[in-house]
């Protein structure tokens, strides 16, 4: 039992930091009805990006922020020197689909090239030691993930349900052309976007990094496919979405991984994924419509 | 107070505008009429930055905005309610007017704008929770046209306001577009239904096939054997 609840834990923490990430594809596919294949590479990107910034003696907030400032730089450079010029020329969407892959190599050869491509240590520096309750442990490095990943989440909400750029982004979403004819400035908005999606994939980085204690260049890629499980399976699209979308992939591959052995924690997210696409393609938030992939 | 001279647009390979010229006066109504795919839409397109100007100029209030960013333009002054009103149906009434009024920059002005719209349209107040995509066609219709005026234009265009309503709306609609004009709007009013268009504006174009073919008072177009023949059915 005590195990049971446990990897509940665990996978609610993870879960989180999937959220965080699959927002990301959430964000960017509202807006631009594009699958950004990137977003796995810029996830490690941030994490990278934290680790450097860490190593500056700074403290632990002030790399994250930093962290999060240029990833979410990133993003605004992915869209507008890739994305961009392929709108403007109204290319298929597939070239824009293919254009993130190759933007993902990119930025993970990149790391590697200044990183190296060895693991490395990071800090452990949310361990403020450990709560144990009838044999479950609950450490304050799963504490400081939950909290700072809910906290940004609901900000992230209350941005895009609350205030005005968030109405011009919901209202881009809906329809770009008509969004122009309000006053609004789309491309602005789609960088907005950009940088909302590099900003919270860096914190994710920086979550997971200290959680795991290693960031490396790949380390985007699981964690890319299983979020983009996460938001299909939310819904992809939708906020909300994401986040349930995260925490039911991350408390399902725990449990997986309890019964069936720790082989099949990695299997579970594309179990889900394939079962979404069969039974409801639309995801729990999702609308009626087929998301054409 | 808005100037266009020689204005050529192309979808691809289709010269959808051939050398088109049009003006514009303060406080008029003014109707661009003709058949299906005339060049009508394209025409309202160019001016707010939708698709590009090959060649030619749109000048408003002295100020060159050929090809312009839409932003830019909509700030600027001038409005659209497009054709099919493209109101945003996942967001609610409130929301779509909230919209309308992106560019202003003078706070006080939001408050004005939304009881000057829920004036013209009470039934538009009546459904400010609702979403727009749950509205009748001519809510809907109502709400574009209460969209494109929150901005407080100085400029409103139309795109075939009459579109698929009933024939007692289509009155209710005109009779409101006289009324946005006495308010001081100025307004380019494209429709299909060539009687109405001439009866409630200034003066008039006809375009076909991407030419401005006969443009003058629209009182005596009305009495113009061709125009008659052609597109009042007499
Ligand atoms: N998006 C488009 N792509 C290609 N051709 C178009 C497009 N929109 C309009 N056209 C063509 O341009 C011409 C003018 O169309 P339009 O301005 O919509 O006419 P109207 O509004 O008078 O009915 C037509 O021949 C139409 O087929
Ligand atoms: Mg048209």
């Amino acid at each position: 039992m005590a195990d049971f609840v446990q990897q509940i834990l665990n996978g609610f923490a993870l879960g989180l930091a999937y959220a965080l990430v699959a927002v990301g594809y959430s964000l960017v596919f509202g807006i631009l009805r594009l699958i950004n294949f990137s977003h796995g590479s810029v996830y490690a990107f941030g994490a990278h990006a934290a680790f450097f910034m860490v190593g500056l003696h700074f403290g632990p907030v002030p790399a994250i922020i930093a962290a999060m400032l240029i990833t979410g730089v990133l993003g605004v450079v992915i869209d507008r020197t890739a994305l961009a010029p392929l709108r403007k020329k109204k290319s298929v969407s597939i070239a824009a689909l293919v254009t993130t892959l190759g933007i993902s190599s990119i930025i993970q050869n990149m790391l590697v090239v200044i990183f190296g491509s060895q693991r490395k240590p990071f800090p452990d520096f949310f361990n403020f030691g450990t709560l144990e309750l009838g044999g479950v442990r609950l450490g304050s490095r799963q504490l400081v993930m939950v909290t700072v990943s809910l906290a940004l989440l609901l900000l992230l909400l209350m941005v895009v349900n609350k205030t005005k750029v968030g109405l011009a982004m919901r209202a881009t979403a809906q329809n770009q052309k008509a969004a122009a004819l309000m006053g609004i400035n789309v491309n602005n908005i789609i960088t907005l976007t950009f940088l909302m999606g590099g900003a919270s994939a860096a914190i994710a980085g920086g979550m997971v990094g200290g959680y795991y204690q290693i960031v490396y260049p790949s380390m985007g890629f699981m964690i890319g496919l299983k979020a983009f499980a996460a938001s299909v399976l939310g819904g992809i699209g939708s906020l909300p979405g994401a986040l349930v979308g995260g925490l039911l992939v991350g408390v399902i591959e725990s449990l997986a991984a309890l019964f069936f052995g720790s082989n099949y924690r990695d299997a579970t997210a594309f179990i889900i994924l394939i079962a979404v696409l069969i039974f409801r393609p639309a995801g729990l938030f999702g609308k009626k419509e087929v998301v054409k992939v | 107070m808005l100037k266009i001279s020689g204005l050529n647009a192309f979808y691809d390979n289709v010269h959808a505008l051939k050398s088109v010229d049009l003006e514009i006066k303060q406080g008029e109504i003014v109707s661009l009429i003709g058949s299906n795919g005339a060049g009508k839409t394209t025409t309202l397109s160019c001016i707010c930055g939708l698709v590009a100007a090959r060649s030619g100029s749109i000048t408003y209030r002295d100020k060159d905005i050929t090809n312009s960013p839409t932003h830019k333009i909509i700030s600027g002054g001038i409005g659209l309610a497009p054709e099919g009103r493209e109101v945003f149906p996942g967001l609610t009434v409130e929301e779509n007017l909230r919209l309308g009024a992106y560019a202003r920059r003078d706070p006080g002005g939001l408050a004005d704008a939304y009881s000057r719209v829920y004036d013209l349209f009470p039934r538009l107040k009546e459904r400010t929770a609702q979403a727009a995509g749950t509205l009748s066609g001519g809510e809907q219709q109502m709400l574009a046209i209460g969209r494109a005026l929150m901005s407080g234009p100085e400029l409103l265009l139309l795109d075939e306001p009459s579109l698929g309503l009933a024939p007692n709306l289509v009155l209710m609609i005109f009779e409101l577009i006289r009324e946005i004009n006495k308010q001081g709007v100025t307004i380019l009013l494209v429709e299909q239904n060539a009687n109405l268009a001439l009866y409630t504006s200034n003066r008039t174009y006809v375009l076909e096939t991407g030419h401005v073919v006969i443009s003058g008072e629209s009182r005596d177009l009305l009495k113009d054997e061709g125009i008659k023949k052609a597109y009042l059915g007499q």
